[in-house]
């Protein structure tokens, strides 16, 4: 079969004589060969390694019990991990940091999407110092934001700057000035209303809430994701057919109506995309708090991620930072493999 | 667009002035809140030690200097060197195979190619927590653990989830019929890519060395599992030991978490436009 000169071979590939033989080595093991090396480094690297820390959170090898068998019962390590309440604590705080965060970036993002996306002077600078904390590290973020909430001087000391408090003094109110990172309160206290409703929560080893120490985490890893979230947004927002946006106009549409009835449906795959996104980021949180706080007061800023790394590499239980991590792998296996699976019918 | 082509169809309503100012206001306010640490990063870091303290952390400095960076740089330059070296080989290399592989998985017939891509992605998303203690032994016992060569490897390995997906994303937008074209005449998965595919592909690496760099250079979980010796360390390992020291003059941590900033922030605002687009094809399907 020839194909005719105008289908679009570039110059530069015509000037090359290839020997027409086609043979099965550069058909078929050629291709498959230069694949191979990631194949191989992936397979092991991600699936064997994540095989092996399942075979490590079954046994009960440490750092100092080399010859570590599997461990009986073989869940001794899973039991020990949900029965500790630290952990317990961990995972309340990965449920309650993730709603804020999301709520946060994403609600923030949306925001800023659509006032960047208006006809208006300097929006390109505007979006810059949106996204520019996306590209610095979660260690940067924390330490910077480690000290604006430090309750002697940070964001505390900005309210009396800017006259906030003297305000609050002169209607005769209490000065605004919450203990952020250091605040070990959880609130609402609800554990004493749920015992009533189910006796069993009196035998819980923690309070069930909100961590207000987790309010300051949640704000320093919106205010690093909300420009993830615009430039998602603003994706989104330029698929809008413009057509759509001047019928709108033409029927005189109001602002909310417009947002509620085109704007916001035609976002919902962008929406989807940051919500696995930033979920996934949010389950898997470390580096910030570590930088940021820590485990924090009686656990209040501690997350699944902190826990795991603490009780491996400093703890040495390995088979229990394995089966840590595992819940960790399973939630956020939850939140994306569904969207990958998608994506994938999607190109087939 | 002329002023009688906009009368017949604008191409956005204009808003009205007030609704302009008001944006602006809030554009200006959100502003303030997204630089706040950063202006107080880069004011702290500039003051002296006698002048950080308690009730001044908003005030600019009092005189011009480099207040903690001298001190800040005496204890960081290794690392930064190190964090250089480790992200600087390790995108390149990521790269060069990034691309190869991607173009084979995304414009080649092979099968399965679908599913094999989707698995090598997903190791994009999996907490490193969980790969981690076979990583530290596996590590140990070829020799690699506490060097940097070590580091660039395991960044290198890891970095290719992501590429795959970048390097997909930017090929499936070249027509596969050049491809079988140029099959037809013979041209081996070699000739096609070193002389059809690596022409065309100065954006898709611009792409992915932004996104490698930033993330390798912003690692911390590998870094500080993988190095225990000082010497080696990457940035964000030394920062968050200076940061927990409380003997160091923090006019000296917030000039760190400056210097720790900087590359990846003077890559963002000269590449923005690809950081974008390195984001946006990151997580969003072409």
């Amino acid at each position: 079969m020839s194909i005719p000169e105008s289908v679009g071979i570039p110059d530069h590939y015509k000037s090359f004589k290839f020997s027409a033989r086609r043979s099965f080595f550069w058909d078929k093991l050629a291709p498959v060969l230069i694949i191979s090396p990631v194949i191989v480094t992936t397979l092991t690297f991600v699936y064997v390694f994540i095989l092996l820390t399942v075979l490590i959170s079954l046994s009960d090898w440490s750092a100092v019990n080399l010859a570590g068998r599997f461990s009986t019962p073989l869940l001794k390590n899973y039991s020990q991990l949900f029965a500790n309440p630290r952990f317990q604590m961990d995972l309340r705080n990965t449920v309650i940091f993730t709603v804020m965060f999301l709520a946060g970036s994403v609600g923030l993002g949306l925001v800023l999407a659509l006032l960047v996306d208006r006809q208006i002077r300097g929006k390109g600078l505007f979006r810059t110092i949106f996204l520019f904390p996306y590209a610095i590290s979660f260690i940067v973020t924390g330490v910077a934001w480690r000290w604006i909430f430090n309750p002697e001087t940070g964001i505390n000391q900005l309210f009396n700057v800017l006259g906030i408090n003297s305000a609050l003094g002169a209607a005769g109110l209490d000065p605004f000035k919450p203990g952020w990172l250091t605040d070990p309160t959880v609130w609402p206290p609800l554990n004493e209303a749920l015992s009533k409703i189910f006796p069993a929560a009196a035998r819980l080893q923690f309070d069930i809430g909100v961590p207000v120490a987790l309010i300051a985490v949640a704000i320093a890893a919106s205010w690093q994701l909300a420009g993830f979230a615009m430039a998602t947004f603003l994706a989104g927002l330029a698929t809008i057919p413009t057509h759509i946006r001047e019928a709108a106009q033409i029927d005189n549409a109001s602002g909310w109506t417009h947002f509620s009835k085109i704007t916001w449906p035609m976002l919902a795959p962008f929406t989807l995309i940051n919500l696995v996104i930033l979920g996934h980021v949010s389950l898997k949180i470390f580096d910030l708090v570590y930088a940021m706080s820590g485990p924090g007061p009686g656990f209040a800023t501690d997350v699944p991620g902190i826990f795991v790394f603490e009780i491996t590499f400093r703890a040495l239980k390995y088979g229990v930072g394995a089966a840590g991590s595992l819940v960790m792998l399973l939630m956020v296996a939850v939140v994306v493999v569904p969207y990958l699976i998608r994506n994938m019918r999607e190109d087939a | 667009m002329s002023a009688a082509a906009s009368n017949i169809a604008p191409a956005r309503k204009r808003d009205l002035p007030i609704q302009q100012v008001l944006t602006l206001a809030l554009l200006i306010l959100l502003s303030a809140f997204f630089l706040m640490p950063v202006y107080m990063m880069v004011t702290n870091g500039l003051k002296t030690a006698s002048e950080v303290s308690v009730d001044s952390m908003w005030t600019l400095p009092a005189h011009l200097g480099t207040g903690g960076f001298a001190g800040a740089w005496e204890k960081l330059a290794p690392s930064f060197r190190n964090s250089l070296v480790v992200a600087g080989t390790a995108t390149v290399i990521s790269c060069m195979i990034g691309s190869i592989t991607g173009y084979v998985l995304s414009l080649w017939r092979i099968r399965w190619s679908n599913i094999i891509s989707t698995l090598i992605i997903f190791g994009m998303f999996i907490p490193y927590q969980s790969i981690i203690i076979p990583l530290v032994f596996f590590a140990q016992k070829i020799g690699l653990y506490g060097t940097l060569a070590g580091l660039i490897t395991v960044h290198v390995i890891y970095g290719q989830c992501i590429n795959i997906l970048i390097f997909g994303n930017y090929y499936k937008s070249i027509p596969r019929s050049l491809i079988e074209a140029a099959r037809v005449d013979g041209a081996n998965v070699l000739v096609v890519y070193w002389k059809i595919i690596l022409p065309l592909s100065a954006p898709g690496f611009v792409v992915a060395a932004i996104f490698q760099f930033t993330n390798i250079w912003n690692d911390f979980l590998f870094g500080v599992t993988l190095v225990p010796n000082p010497s080696s360390q990457p940035i964000t390992v030394a920062l968050t030991n200076l940061s927990g020291n409380y003997s160091v003059d923090w006019n000296v941590v917030m000039a760190g978490a400056v210097i720790a900033a900087l590359p990846t922030a003077v890559v963002y605002l000269v590449m923005g436009r690809f950081f974008v687009r390195g984001l946006v094809s990151g997580s969003v399907k072409s």
